[in-house]
């Protein structure tokens, strides 16, 4: 009993300790933002392995989920004889809430643990030492790149996904299942609001996610033991936490930004 | 320097893709229009009962899209509902003893405000007041009366 007790406690300090530590490397992280935006070129690169290589996958996993969510809500629907609705369901399921999610759900499987590794293996092959060395700041060099390109990174590719899964969703539901076309946008375009579902949804809940994620994984692989171990055991703290962070983050973004409505 | 060429330029399409997308799901599946439309004239129609009907809610003619209501509020000492509507200045020629409908669009739709043409030689401007209108159909007042109908005439 007295064991268990003193796990408890051991387990909340930690949870206390990773969330003050990471706050602080984030204020570090922020004062150092403008100046690596001025070297754009780096964090253009960083895009580039971090946001457009996820392309396809972020593609492919909007297709099917918005081609999904039309067959599902299609057979919901029919039951009512209220197909001409599909075009809603579809457009404010996948704004609202999927899309946002899967698509930072995705993103810390793809990229987080890319991020964590690259930064974890440069401390054990002591590379990081070697920058230090050199009077090169490895936070300015490597992380704080690292850190934007993703939370550019995420937004971009949230919205990819929404457009490309009501287009799956149109797909199935008009072509395949026979829904009105007219009705499938005519009743979208009434019921998705530009501000309460494209920019308060869409566009605030994925920078928050995708910062979130990336602050995550630079500050795991920043602070990952130098060890192989440490490096894989890192790299799992990264989707777990970042998967947690994403949906706790989510029902409080969705509690804050539609208590009115 | 072949390849960073290469980098970069995906990423700048990636970046473009990003934008498409936001431009695509703002302009195709939202109600843009709603917040664009500002260069138009406001008319007023009161109602004793405006049902469901919201602000934003499309005002139409003939079935197409004229403009939209821009304010519900309550008059005071009559009691009726005061709606506001802003009609695009591209209609600018609605004869001013129109008559405004509160209806619904299908069985279970959105509430919107249908405009039917009267036969005088001047026309709506902005400020005026719509004189005849028909509130909207409130299904258990329906039912109730069609009730109440049948039982007084079951009793005889």
């Amino acid at each position: 009993m007295r064991f268990l007790l003193r796990e408890i406690y051991y387990i909340v300090l930690d949870f206390l300790q990773g969330m003050g530590a990471s706050c602080l490397f984030l204020f570090r992280l922020l004062r150092y933002t403008p100046t690596a935006l001025l070297r754009w070129r780096i964090v253009w690169q960083q895009i580039y392995s971090v946001g457009a290589m996820s392309l396809v996958l972020i593609m492919v996993s909007g297709l099917f989920v918005g081609m999904v969510m039309a067959l599902e809500s299609y057979h919901v629907l029919v039951k009512f004889a209220a197909t001409a609705a599909l075009g809603t369901g579809v457009a404010l399921s996948i704004l609202r809430e999927l899309g946002p999610v899967v698509t930072a759900l995705l993103f810390a499987g793809r990229a987080g643990t890319a991020l964590t590794s690259e930064i974890g293996l440069m401390r054990a092959t002591e590379q990081l030492a070697g920058m230090e060395m050199m009077a090169v700041d490895p936070v300015r060099r490597i992380v704080v790149p690292r850190f934007i390109a993703g939370a550019v990174s995420v937004p971009l590719l949230t919205m990819i996904f929404c457009a490309i899964a009501i287009l799956g969703g149109y797909y199935v539901g008009v072509d395949l299942m026979g829904v009105d076309q007219g009705a499938f946008w005519s009743q979208m375009r009434v019921n998705v609001d530009l501000v309460d579902d494209i920019l308060k949804s869409v566009v605030i809940k994925s920078i928050v996610f995708g910062s979130a994620i990336s602050l995550i994984a630079v500050y795991e692989g920043y602070y990952s033991l130098p060890t192989a171990e440490g490096v894989s055991r890192a790299t799992t703290r990264t989707v777990v936490n970042s998967s947690l962070a994403v949906l706790a983050l989510d029902y409080l973004l969705t509690a804050l930004l539609f208590h009115g409505a | 320097m072949r390849q960073t060429r290469t980098i970069e330029i995906s990423t700048g399409f990636f970046i473009i893709l990003g934008f498409v997308s936001l431009l695509f799901l703002a302009t195709q599946t939202t109600n843009i229009q709603a917040y664009s439309g500002n260069g138009g004239y406001t008319v007023t129609a009161s109602f004793t009962n405006v049902g469901g009907l919201k602000v934003r809610a499309p005002v139409t003619m003939a079935g197409v899209h004229v403009g939209q209501v821009t304010a519900i509020r309550l008059d005071p000492r009559t009691f009726s509902a005061i709606v506001s509507m802003q009609i695009s200045q591209r209609y600018n020629q609605i004869p001013d003893d129109s008559s405004a409908s509160i209806l619904t669009s299908g069985l279970l739709g959105e509430q919107y405000i249908g405009l039917t043409p009267g036969g005088s030689e001047t026309f709506l401007k902005n400020g005026s007041r719509i004189q005849l209108t028909q509130s909207a159909i409130i299904l258990e007042n329906l039912i109730g009366q069609f009730l109440f109908h049948k039982a007084s005439s079951g009793s005889k």
